[in-house]
Formats: C-alpha cells, sequence, structure tokens
C-alpha cells in the first residue's frame, strides 16, 4: 500500500474518534482481536487499527524497527530474521495474526524477560492518535532520549486507555549465536533455588522454566560461553526442535496447563519459595513469574501474592473478581487523573485496563 | 499552568522549622549558597530556603507544609546533575536529598538494592561487591552522583548499550507527591505489577511528579573479565563506519565510544593513556563476559575494526592498562577546563549512521562560531557530547557558546535524533524543546504534569516549556520555533 493509502486509513480513523469524542461514544480498539480475552471488558463500538500496517523503518546497524499498529508481529519477526536479529521480550502471540499494536498496548513478555528486558525497556519511540485527533510522536529512533516525560513507555500496557498507538519503534538485537536448553530433574523449590543461583553468576541464562518435574534452562549467547555454562550446570541437554518447541509454548502460552478454565498467573519476587497454594504450578522467569490452574473459589489468592511481595492476575476464570490486581487508592487516582487528561470523554477502550475509567 | 511570580511565602521558613528538626532548615545568602546551582554552573539562582529531610517522614511534612502555602519544591540529589534540572526556584524551597543515604537492603538472592534517593551510584555495586553483584549504570559522576538523581534524569553512563539506562535496571519506586500522598510505583521486588506503567513515567521526569524516597535497583552479576580495544583511525568518518559495521556483525560491545584528535590531544599530556596522537579518531571498544567470551568478542571486534580500515590496534593486556585507556575518556571534560577557562557540554544523541556528517557539520559550526569543541561520545549509542570551550570573561562568548550548543540540538533533531541523551533538558535545553516538540505534544506533557501535580509546585519551569516560552524562543532565533517537525529533512 503507497503512502497515500496510510494517509487515507490515517485520516478516516481520525474522523472516527472526534465523531466518538463528539458523541461521548466508546471505542474498542482492535488489531486483530487476538487478544480479546486480556483486560477487564471489551466496550465500545469497535474501532479496526489492522488495515494501519507495513513496516515503515528498519536499519539493521542501527538496532531499530518502526512498524504500523496494525503490521502483524510474524510479518515484523520475519523482516528481523532475515539479518538474524529479534525482538528479545519474546512477545507472547494468541494467534497468527497478532498485531504490533497490541503486542505493545498489552505490553507482555515472554520467558526471555528476566534476562533481556521487557516489552517497555525495548521501546523507543511512538506515535499517539489522540481523543483530540491530534497525531503525536513521542520518543524517537535513537537508544536514549531523556528529552521530555518518557509518554511513550508510559503507552505500553496502556491498553489503549489513553489513544491509539499507531506507530512504534523497537530496539532489536542479534539473534544469539547459540541457544543451548538443559532439562534437569528437580523438584519445583529446588529449581527456583537454582535458578536464583544460577541467575547470580555471570553465566548467559536467557531462560529458565520449571514444568512437569523437570527444570528448563536456557543459554544464548557466544558459544564458548554457552558451552562453559552448560558444562556448570550439567543436566540433559535437548535436541533444538524440541528445546525450541517448549520455549515457544511458554512464550505463546500454548502449555497444557493454558487450555485451564481458571489460571492466575502470579509474579512475585523471583526467589519466593513454594507458595501456599494447591497443585503444580509453572514456573518462569526465574521463578519471578507462577502460573496456578483451577484453584478452588474461596482461594485467597491476592492475599498470597501480597504476603509474597507480588500480586496476581486473573488470566482466566470467572472467580477472579476483576482481572489485574487491584491498585492502591493513590495509584488508582493517578490512573483516573492521566485519563480525564488524555481522553477526557472516555472513549478509549472504557474499563478495560481499570473499572470506571 | 501559573509557573512565574510567586512571591516566597512569608511563613515558610517558620512553617517548615515546625516540623523538621532545627538542622533541618537552611535560611539566607550564607546558608544557601552553597545551593545555587548544580554541575550547570552557567545557571545560578539563590532558593530562599533549603530543607534537608532525614527521613520519608520529614518528605511528607515538607511537601505537605509548601502544598499548604503554595510554594514550589525543587528536589536536589547531589548537585552533579548537567542541565539545571537542580538549579533553584527563587520563591520556592529546594528540597536536599543529600542526608537520606541509607542502603536499606541488599539482597543478594533476589539480586536487588533497597536505597534512600541520596545514596551515590558507586556505593550501589561497592555494597554488592561482596556478593559479586553491581548495579550497571555508571554515570561518569558515579563518585558522586545519588540514585535519586540517577532516578529523576534517566542517567545513563558508558555501558548503556548493553546494560540500558536507569529506566531498564530500576524495579520500583516509593515516594510522594506534593500533596503528601504515599505511592509506590513499580513491582518493586517482582518484575512488574499491574496498571500503567507510572514507574517508567517517574523516571527521568525530573523531579515534576513525586519526590522519590526510595529506589529498588537491580544487581546484576559482575562480568568475570573485561577487555578494550583501542582503534586508531585516519579520519572521523571511517571511525564512525566502523562503529555501524560493528553493530552489524551482531556484535554488542560492553562500551563503544569515540574521541576525536583534540581530545586524545587533549588528555594525553594528563593521563600518559598511550593514546595513538597521529589518528584522527580512536574507537575504545570494550568487551565483557566470561573468558572464554571475551578473547572470542575480542577477535571478531578486531576482525571488523581492521576491515573498516583502522590504521592501529591496541589491546589491553591486564586490568591497569584497560583502567588507563579508560581514564583519557573519563578525564576529558577535566582536560576541556584546563585547556579553556570554561566549558559547555551538550549531550543530543543521534543515529550512528549520520555520526560523521554531523561531526563534520560542528566543525563547520566551529568557525562560525569562532569556538573550538573536543569531540567525546557514546558512539555505540549515537549519544554526542561535544564539548565547547568559551572564556567567560570575554563579551559575548558565552551567548556565543549557548548559541553553538543550540544549533548543535537542532541539528541532532533534523537528523532524527533528540536534544538531550542522558544529561535531562532542565533549564539549560527547555528552548531546544520547542524544536523537537508541536505545541499538541508539549500539551500531552502538561495533561501528565497537572495529572501528578495540579498546581505545578514541582520543579516549576524545568523540562517543558509553556506554549509562551515557545513562542518568545521562535521570535528571538528564527530556526527554532518554526522548523517543521515531521518531513524535516535528513542526512
Amino acid at each position: 500500500m503507497g503512502a497515500g493509502g496510510e494517509e487515507a486509513i490515517l485520516g478516516e480513523l481520525t474522523e472516527r474518534i472526534r465523531a466518538a469524542a463528539l458523541a461521548q461514544q466508546g471505542l474498542r480498539l482492535k488489531g486483530s482481536g487476538s487478544k480479546d480475552f486480556y483486560g477487564e471488558s471489551l466496550a465500545g463500538e469497535v474501532l479496526e487499527l489492522g488495515a494501519f500496517r507495513g513496516i515503515v523503518d528498519y536499519e539493521p546497524s542501527e538496532l531499530v524497527i518502526t512498524a504500523r499498529c496494525g503490521t502483524p508481529l510474524s510479518e515484523l519477526e520475519a523482516a528481523l530474521g532475515t539479518h538474524h536479529q529479534f525482538l528479545a521480550f519474546e512477545p507472547p502471540a494468541f494467534g497468527a495474526a497478532t498485531t504490533l499494536g497490541g503486542v505493545i498496548a498489552a505490553g507482555l513478555s515472554g520467558p526471555r524477560r528476566p534476562y533481556a528486558g521487557a516489552a517497555r525497556d525495548f521501546v523507543l519511540g511512538t506515535r499517539l492518535l489522540t481523543a483530540q485527533g491530534e497525531h503525536l510522536r513521542f520518543g524517537g529512533q535513537v537508544m536514549k532520549n531523556v528529552a521530555g516525560f518518557d509518554v511513550s513507555r508510559l503507552l505500553c500496557g496502556s491498553l489503549g486507555i489513553l489513544g491509539v498507538i499507531t506507530e512504534v519503534s523497537l530496539k532489536v538485537m542479534p539473534r544469539p549465536r547459540l541457544e543451548e536448553t538443559l532439562r534437569l530433574e528437580l523438584p519445583a523449590t529446588e529449581a527456583v533455588e537454582a535458578f536464583n543461583r544460577w541467575a547470580a553468576l555471570p553465566l548467559p541464562l536467557s531462560g529458565a522454566a520449571w514444568w512437569q518435574a523437570s527444570a528448563w534452562l536456557r543459554l544464548s549467547g557466544a558459544p564458548p560461553a554457552v558451552r562453559a555454562a552448560c558444562e556448570r550446570i550439567g543436566g540433559e541437554k535437548l535436541p533444538a526442535a524440541e528445546a525450541e518447541t517448549f520455549w515457544d509454548d511458554v512464550r505463546h502460552c500454548r502449555l497444557a496447563i493454558f487450555a485451564s478454565d481458571s489460571l492466575w498467573r502470579l509474579s512475585v519476587p523471583a526467589a519466593t519459595a513454594r507458595l501456599p497454594l494447591p497443585g503444580e504450578p509453572l514456573i518462569d522467569w526465574g521463578g519471578a513469574v507462577r502460573w496456578y490452574a483451577n484453584l478452588p473459589a474461596e482461594t485467597p489468592v491476592r492475599e498470597i501474592a501480597l504476603a509474597a511481595g507480588g500480586t496476581a492476575l486473573g488470566w482466566r476464570g470467572a472467580n477472579t473478581g476483576g482481572r489485574f490486581h487491584p491498585l492502591t487508592p493513590a495509584v488508582a487516582d493517578l490512573h483516573r487523573r492521566l485519563k480525564e487528561r488524555f481522553d477526557p470523554a472516555g472513549i478509549f477502550n472504557p474499563g478495560r485496563l481499570l473499572a470506571g475509567i | 499552568m501559573r509557573y512565574d511570580v510567586l512571591m516566597p511565602h512569608p511563613d515558610i521558613a517558620a512553617a517548615l522549622r515546625a516540623v523538621l528538626p532545627a538542622d533541618g532548615v537552611l535560611s539566607g545568602e550564607e546558608e544557601c549558597r552553597p545551593y545555587e546551582c548544580d554541575a550547570l554552573t552557567a545557571f545560578r539562582s539563590l532558593a530562599p530556603i533549603v530543607a534537608l529531610p532525614r527521613t520519608e517522614e520529614e518528605v511528607r511534612r515538607v511537601l505537605l507544609t509548601c502544598s499548604r502555602l503554595n510554594v514550589p519544591v525543587v528536589a536536589r540529589g547531589s548537585g552533579t546533575g548537567l542541565s539545571g534540572g537542580a538549579t533553584p526556584h527563587a520563591q520556592g524551597v529546594l528540597l536536599s536529598c543529600a542526608r537520606m543515604n541509607r542502603i536499606l537492603e541488599v539482597d543478594p538472592v533476589n539480586r536487588i538494592a533497597r536505597l534512600e534517593p541520596g545514596v551515590a551510584n558507586l556505593k550501589i555495586s561497592e555494597a554488592a561487591a561482596v556478593f559479586a553483584l553491581y548495579y550497571a549504570p555508571d554515570p561518569s559522576s558515579q563518585v558522586a552522583c545519588s540514585i535519586g538523581g540517577n532516578v529523576a534524569e534517566n542517567s545513563g553512563g558508558v555501558h548503556c548499550l548493553k546494560y540500558g539506562l536507569t529506566v531498564h535496571n530500576v524495579l520500583g519506586v516509593r515516594g510522594y507527591t506534593i500533596a503528601g500522598e504515599r505511592i509506590e510505583l513499580g513491582g518493586q521486588r517482582a518484575l512488574d505489577a499491574p496498571g500503567l506503567d507510572l514507574l517508567a513515567l517517574t523516571i527521568g521526569s525530573e523531579g515534576l511528579l513525586m519526590i522519590v524516597t526510595e529506589v529498588t535497583v537491580k544487581l546484576i552479576p559482575r562480568p568475570p573479565c573485561a577487555q578494550l580495544v583501542a582503534a586508531s583511525f585516519t579520519n572521523v568518518h571511517d571511525a564512525a563506519d566502523a562503529v555501524a559495521a560493528i553493530i552489524a556483525e551482531g556484535i554488542i560491545p560492553a562500551a563503544l565510544e569515540m574521541m576525536d584528535r583534540k581530545t586524545t590531544v587533549a588528555v594525553e599530556p594528563f593521563v600518559h593513556a598511550g593514546y595513538d596522537l597521529s589518528a584522527a579518531a580512536i574507537l575504545l571498544v570494550e568487551s565483557d563476559g566470561a573468558r572464554e567470551e571475551v578473547s572470542d568478542q575480542i577477535a571478531d571486534i578486531e576482525r571488523v575494526l581492521l576491515a573498516c580500515g583502522a590504521s592501529a590496534l591496541h589491546r589491553s593486556t591486564s586490568e591497569a592498562e584497560r583502567a588507563r585507556l579508560w581514564s583519557g575518556r573519563k578525564n576529558a571534560f577535566p582536560a576541556a577546563g584546563r585547556m579553556s577557562p570554561d566549558y559547555y557540554c551538550m549531550d543530543g544523541t543521534i543515529p550512528r549512521k549520520v555520526v560523521g556528517k554531523v561531526l563534520e557539520a560542528i566543525g563547520e559550526m566551529e568557525g562560525r562560531y569562532g569556538l573550538q569543541t573536543l569531540n567525546v561520545f557514546h558512539a555505540g549509542d549515537g549519544n554526542l557530547h561535544p564539548v565547547i570551550m568559551f572564556d567567560s570573561n570575554e563579551p559575548g562568548s558565552w551567548e556565543r557558546a549557548d548559541r553553538f550548543g543550540a544549533e548543535i540540538l537542532e541539528l541532532c533533531v533534523r537528523v532524527g535524533g533528540t536534544i538531550t541523551g542522558e544529561h535531562g533538558v532542565g533549564i539549560e535545553k527547555i528552548n531546544s524543546m520547542c524544536v523537537q516538540f508541536s505545541p499538541a505534544e508539549r500539551a500531552a506533557f502538561f495533561a501528565v504534569k497537572q495529572a501528578f501535580d495540579p498546581a505545578g509546585l514541582l520543579n516549576p519551569g524545568k523540562l517543558i516549556p509553556t506554549l509562551q516560552r515557545c513562542a518568545e524562543f521562535g521570535k528571538m532565533h528564527v530556526h527554532g520555533g518554526a522548523l517543521p517537525h515531521a518531513d524535516l529533512p535528513r542526512f
């Protein structure tokens, strides 16, 4: 599609937004809809963003890619792959059509997150279509930029409540030259201890998960460093295909536990010992994320997460009492005040991040 | 928003003395003079009152008092900032965090440290050293600069390319809004938190949103080995191309710095680093990690440097030698101080591919402004630090240096970069903000500001220029406000 086509789409989106603001009509921002399950509530008329797509700029030696929000994640990753680069935060895709806009609006990161950084750590710049129909630019395409408030990172994980993220510039990374996965038979508590012991050593860790009685360790980087680390850690070295399937399944939430009717995601300090919850969790992020399926309805999950120094997200299931962990009153108040100022008519994704805004 | 003509409230000194210990409030010229500027000494202003809280509760009381009497509050860490972010407000209270300097906890298992805002950056790594851990961001002022100041400015350092800025290394902050409300942002010991990423918004907010009273940082394993290569180039363009070539090769060095000949010539007599003074530019490329990894990466780096036309390579063979090769880079600013009565350090960031052209353009500007620069920079990040040398005793010299700096920053914006990579906007680059951001973008910044601080009492007049200020700047400075934004020509 030529630049004229993009201008026309942007013009239509701007018109829809202005009209919605005038009519105080809620808009439900939609890339591919693969994350419709994520967030508090879906409300408003659908505003389709998938057509505003395409890579705007990609210079491998600058380590930066810029693309429009409707660009499929798969297209972006394919372009990076041809230059042996990738998105080091490994965003989960909940379907083949997942878009960049949705990835950034949700701000979710995969198993490499504790070692490489989260989605927001790789956001260098964004463009935002506001409730006033203005098309703004924050951040940019350079690695270091402290001019003005970091609105780009604020938008990452905002679930679209402050406006439409139309374009994103991301820092990309060279693919590691070698990647190996080790599997060790270890009970969960010992695995978490080991994950944290290894993370305190200069080892090229890039994934540490525990699932079905095994610890899974991924090491990435310069071949000699990876090989030395494999020797030091021990365990069974997995064939590349099996390893890739496992980490892809963790990343894209496709392991068996994700098919459960009720699922909690707890974000806790990495070294937290076994949580007082029944059943075997999936442990990711070197211990910092614990997934629990089918907990009895009366389980005080949020209190347990809080007591461990973390928070709990009701990923799926009816009895979660709101999906996201409640904010403290002072922080919720800041959310309301930001929303009022960015989106005074309350049109963007009403109630999706926080009830009432 | 009202940012001007607030008379100091006559009751503020007494009100603060009522809520702080006797030694916690300074007033009068003699006591407040030491706080009149940060490291950007060209901007000075005398605060009528300096508050020196020791605890969170004292910070809360200062804020409640100032909020009640409608008095501006400017936070200050160690005063090493380079953009005037801590320049006092002439009618306000300067809130120094210097006495809040305790390391509250080092947790080697979860690999975090909890700190009061006044803790010096280097002290964190010193405290973590016994666990072979450290805090990665290393601004050159790390002996003195405080973690609170680092959070306010989103400070960088020479190892950002691999290890990131402050925003990538802070897990949480606790602090108070101007209304005295306590807020905790980020996951603290956990890696994420629900809601909007207000932690990222607060980092780099230059004291305009909240006063931070506690910071939780990430500690990472100390790399067991580090090695440095100094590469000589007969022209700056080849050196700049080598930087891009290293990255294109899939190598992320721990540091990738460039110095031009004027800089090496200036520092060599003082540090005896052994730099190749015949080279037009030298690159300092560092690799760190496991021993096997470093030797592998250094070999790759040397191969790329030679392919890009390096005329000589000098590899460090000991820690002492590595430190010596770094010493020149770290002494570039003091060297400027020896060569010239005054110097002014700029901080633009540009895409790596235009480094050579921008350096040429700066060379051309030197002639026009009749001032010399030293060029040292974080080449891997495209973060330039041209050091403009001038003599403030010479009439008009500072004004020329100031205009020279502003023109460099406009050029940075024009080539797709930014006016500040790591030093912050503060008061220094406030006019250049008019060049980089449109009125609607600046309005969005004010929206953020108003959400946190509706009365505009925290560090007023910094970071975001008002419409009126940009209009005035546009009038006196023809290219400034008139630069079109989105479709700027790029080279």
